[in-house]
């Protein structure tokens, strides 16, 4: 059982660059494009890690230990994150706050390393980057409070597992609004469209995509695959909150998971390909728009 | 306890004989085995204590009307004596290098800063109120005189000027609480104002006195002003001692006296959390906006002492709606704050004085690339902004997890009161851990990375081994906690029972009086959670960087430009400045800040010179005190004339006022 429980980040760390692959072939599809193969980021991540690296002279060792931090700590997010009704490796009451905490590590590591190189475009991008994050955060921790006002305060494992389809009847609204506002957390978090474009070929105007331009080589793949596990972190969250694991049979709980897990991949698409990209100014708007969505399903909670 | 009262003489004793030989060289370092000394022996008590073994207190004849030369040291002394014994020797060692350059004689210093050791080591085992009262004047006006060493600029004096005035508010409170508080008990001694029983508004009276007289100290908002002022003015070691340390015997006095005031009313709690929540968003905020180190480190200070309040009202929270867990959460995290902001805070202090030494500039925005020749200070300084921003595996994270802990066990309650209050201090508390990460990484980011900005920071070296030794046992201890949490868990729990001991006579017919331990095993099973995944973060992290090294050309670097677009010449001005990096969020919060721009824009096709400046003045000095005491200076102003400085009519006053006491004196008869 016990081994059985580190099944979850193993699908993590093997799947996750598949999920963004996932996206652009999305993208692709509506925009009439062949587009890359699904398989492409692996294929990007072997090719860097064979490669040697260039880092600017202004630069110190922050540069050099940051992709490492950024990995370690999304690795170990990964542990936090339950799989329907099977157990996370690592769980106890308010394993969630150290998992928020963990990505915020990950993200002092990230803007560390882009002030590190000195350049104004990466200082513009880390400043974007602090301001939201710092929006973000009482938006996902307020969504987590709801689930402790319905499920008692234990750990996530033990939270998520509770959700059935009977939940969905008495307090669906709950979920709804905290999946709203959780899905609006993970296109910030991982910089997608409307708040940021991953694709985009002006540094004036990035977020994350502005803070990396210097690495390359071994530190470029680590930086990527480690976003890839963000993404499959917060899209877990999703899943995990949105599917009522606790009614499938457990032989069936991995397998929905996992289509839950492409189908969130499928709908960052569809938002991708229809939405333009927001105004700077407009974002704090959005990310407190998301913080509202979390506390009127916290006032929605307590009236009921 | 004798032992402690050595420990607390010794320094004294020793800043004395630096006072006489005050010109000499050696003056310092005398004092500094003083404090060396005298915390060591202190120790053994506090040591004891936290393990239980609470020495008998101490009483000696006083002749001193409603005095009594009492000291005690029980769980909660002894804990608040923790980060005195911890900062003060290593900021005492540090103090001797950076002032080895002063021309002026430095017995006056030393002495006023091993007084003010000896002065927050007794204030906490005193267990009388007009012992503490003389004893926490000692304190301030030694700090004062330690603001005050540079006193030959002005804006020094000013600052010092402004601690003195603060304080003296503050001690105003103490003095009328206590007198209160004494006439009520019928006697200044801590055991038996413990046993008097208070009416409700009475009670009331005495808390608000309580917040701010202590508030004063420790720098709730809007009572903060002194903080920006004093701590950038005087020399780092005794910011460090005076931010890290000092402004905790008001969170101390705070705590002692609530476990005097009985049962805590649900008002208590709300006004606390507001407290915090108030201090905790606006310092942050506040400090975002400063371009001098040390003052953003000031503003921080505020934001911590607004995390401790959020922790102490969680406590209160739960006293007055009956969660012991929530009490024990709350005071637990609130408490052990105290001891990791010491930690890091005082580090970051250290830091800053260390950079200040060096390049002979606080302006952060005329630093920069300092990591290359101060490779020392660059990782403590890292580590304390990491901790002190909440993050794992430092220390800052385990009291932080703590408070969240406790308000998430709040919303559970059934009452809404509690629910509604959990719920502020969980998102206030995610939105001020946010905040203060992007502060720190403004302050370390802009300091230490990029390109030197200025003739100041290419000139800047390492400072010398006195001074970088202090700051890594600091960043030691701020891994140290983080990774021994449960430890510290337990040396906590002393404490909390003796704050928690307030309800005892509300809830005597309860259980739960001796569950203290048992309502910690969630707490010390989430921690031990905790410390298992900050160590594999230190290991994997390890472990990723290493794997990286060996990759089949991991160790190969090649030296370039930083990448500008294409563009060729970059220079160190074209870098993001801290003003530029903070401006989105101090956007947000430009009402409350009130930030002043003053910029001449570039004008023509060839524009010659442009400039932009900003200035972030405090809100609450510039729109609540200045006001105030112009106010009361216009009132009061017609009483100068009788101050003329006429010696005869003076006596003449002096005469009026014992004719009328006797006369008053004999009628009452």
């Amino acid at each position: 059982m016990n081994a059985l429980r580190w099944t979850f980040p193993l699908a993590a760390w093997v799947l996750a660059p598949l999920m963004l692959g996932i996206i652009n072939r999305v993208k692709a599809f509506f925009a009439g494009r062949q587009g890359p193969s699904v398989w492409q980021l692996y294929y990007d991540l072997f090719k860097l890690l064979q490669k040697a690296s260039v880092y600017s002279r202004s630069t110190s060792t922050v540069i050099r230990i940051g992709p490492s931090v950024v990995l370690a700590c999304m690795a170990l997010a990964t542990t936090i994150l339950p799989w329907g009704e099977l157990q996370a490796p690592v769980t106890f009451v308010g394993d969630i706050i150290l998992l928020a905490y963990l990505l915020g590590l990950a993200r002092f590591a990230t803007v560390l390393s882009a002030l590190d190189t000195g350049s104004s475009f990466e200082g513009m991008g880390a400043s974007r980057e602090v301001q939201f994050a710092a929006l973000a955060e009482p938006s996902f921790f307020l969504g987590m409070l709801v689930l402790v006002l319905h499920f008692g305060f234990s750990g996530l494992s033990k939270m998520v597992s509770e959700i059935s389809l009977e939940t969905w009847q008495t307090s669906g609204v709950l979920l709804i609004l905290v999946g709203c506002s959780w899905f609006i957390l993970l296109l910030t978090e991982n910089s997608r469209i409307p708040v940021d474009d991953p694709n985009t070929h002006l540094e004036l105007t990035m977020i994350h995509e502005v803070m990396v331009l210097d690495y390359g080589g071994p530190d470029l793949a680590f930086i990527l695959y480690a976003a890839s596990l963000k993404m499959w972190i917060f899209a877990a969250l999703v899943v995990n909150l949105v599917v009522p694991m606790h009614s499938l049979a457990p032989w069936l709980q991995a397998p929905i998971f996992l289509l839950g897990m492409v189908f969130v991949m499928v709908l960052v698409g569809i938002v991708e390909s229809i939405l333009a990209r927001l105004r700077l100014q407009q974002i704090p708007k959005v990310l407190i728009g998301a913080a509202l969505l979390s506390l009127i399903a916290l006032i929605v909670r307590l009236m009921g | 306890m004798e032992v402690f009262i050595l420990g607390c003489l010794v320094p004294l004793g020793l800043g004395v004989f630096a006072l006489l030989i005050r010109r000499s060289k050696a003056a310092p370092w005398i004092a500094a085995i003083g404090v060396w000394l005298g915390c060591g022996v202190a120790a053994v008590p506090v040591i004891q204590a936290l393990a239980g073994n609470v020495p008998p207190s101490l009483q000696i004849a006083w002749n001193m009307p409603g005095g009594s030369l009492t000291f005690g040291l029980d769980g909660l002394s002894a804990f608040f004596c923790l980060p005195i014994l911890l900062v003060s020797p290593l900021a005492a060692l540090y103090g001797c290098q950076y002032l080895a350059h002063e021309k002026k004689p430095l017995g006056m210093v030393s002495f006023f800063y091993n007084a003010l050791t000896a002065s927050m080591l007794l204030l906490l085992a005193a267990r009388n109120g007009l012992l503490f009262l003389v004893i926490w004047e000692v304190m301030a006006i030694s700090s004062f005189f330690l603001v005050i060493f540079d006193d030959e600029h002005a804006h020094v004096r000013q600052a010092g000027w402004t601690y003195l005035v603060a304080s003296h508010i503050g001690t105003g409170a103490l003095l009328v609480l206590f007198a209160l508080f004494g006439k009520q008990a019928g006697s200044l001694d801590f055991d038996l104002m413990a046993k008097t029983a208070l009416s409700p508004t009475m009670a009331g009276i005495l808390f608000v006195l309580a917040v701010i007289g202590f508030g004063t100290k420790a720098g709730f908002i809007p009572l903060h002003v002194w903080l920006p002022e004093a701590h950038p003015a005087a020399p780092s070691h005794v910011s460090a001692l005076m931010s890290g340390v000092m402004i905790k015997t008001g969170i101390y006095g705070l705590l002692r006296i609530l476990t005097m005031l009985g049962h805590p009313p649900a008002a208590w709690e709300v006004q606390l959390v507001i407290i915090g929540l108030v201090s905790g968003i606006l310092g942050v905020a506040f400090a975002l906006a400063q371009h001098d180190l040390k003052r953003l480190l000031a503003y921080h200070s505020v934001e911590n002492i607004g995390i401790i309040a959020l922790g102490i009202g969680a406590g209160l929270l739960g006293l007055a709606w009956d969660q012991p867990v929530l009490t024990v959460l709350g005071f637990g995290g609130g408490i052990l704050h105290v001891l990791n902001h010491a930690v890091f805070k005082s580090l970051l202090f250290l830091g800053a004085g260390a950079v200040a030494h060096s390049t002979g500039t606080r302006d952060i925005d005329h630093l920069g690339g300092l990591i290359k020749s101060m490779r020392w200070t660059a990782v403590t300084f890292v580590i304390a902004s990491a901790a002190i921003s909440g993050l794992p595996p430092f220390n800052g994270f385990i009291s932080e997890f703590l408070i969240y802990l406790a308000g998430f066990s709040g919303v559970r309650a059934n009452a809404p009161g509690t629910v509604i209050l959990a719920i502020a201090i969980g998102g206030g508390l995610a939105l001020i851990g946010g905040l203060a990460a992007a502060c720190f990484v403004k302050a370390f980011g802009v300091v230490f990375l990029g390109e030197p900005r200025s003739s100041h920071a290419t000139g800047a070296e390492e400072v010398g081994a006195a001074m970088r030794w202090p700051m890594a046992v600091l960043a030691a201890a701020c891994l140290g906690i983080g990774l021994l949490a449960p430890a510290a868990m337990k040396i906590v729990l002393p404490a909390v029972q003796v704050v928690r001991s307030v309800p005892v006579r509300a809830y005597e017919e309860t259980p739960y009086g001796v569950t203290t331990n048992a309502l910690a095993t969630t707490a010390t099973a989430s921690l031990m959670g905790v410390v298992h995944i900050s160590t594999a973060l230190l290991l994997l992290g390890a472990g990723l960087y290493l794997v990286r090294r060996y990759l089949p050309r991991g160790s190969e670097e090649t030296a370039t430009g930083t990448w500008d677009c294409g563009y060729a010449r970059p220079t160190a001005r074209m870098q993001y400045t801290a003003s530029s990096f903070a401006q989105p969020l101090t956007d947000l919060f430009r009402i409350f800040l009130g930030t002043r721009k003053h910029s001449a824009d570039p004008e023509g096709f060839f524009p010659a010179r442009a400039t932009f400046e900003t200035q972030t003045p405090d809100a609450a000095r510039e729109h609540l005190f200045a006001p105030l005491f112009r106010l009361i200076d216009r009132v009061l102003s017609p009483v100068r004339r009788m101050q003329h400085g006429r010696i005869h009519e003076y006596l003449l006053y002096i005469a009026i006022v014992l004719v009328l006491l006797l006369i008053w004196k004999a009628g009452s008869r």
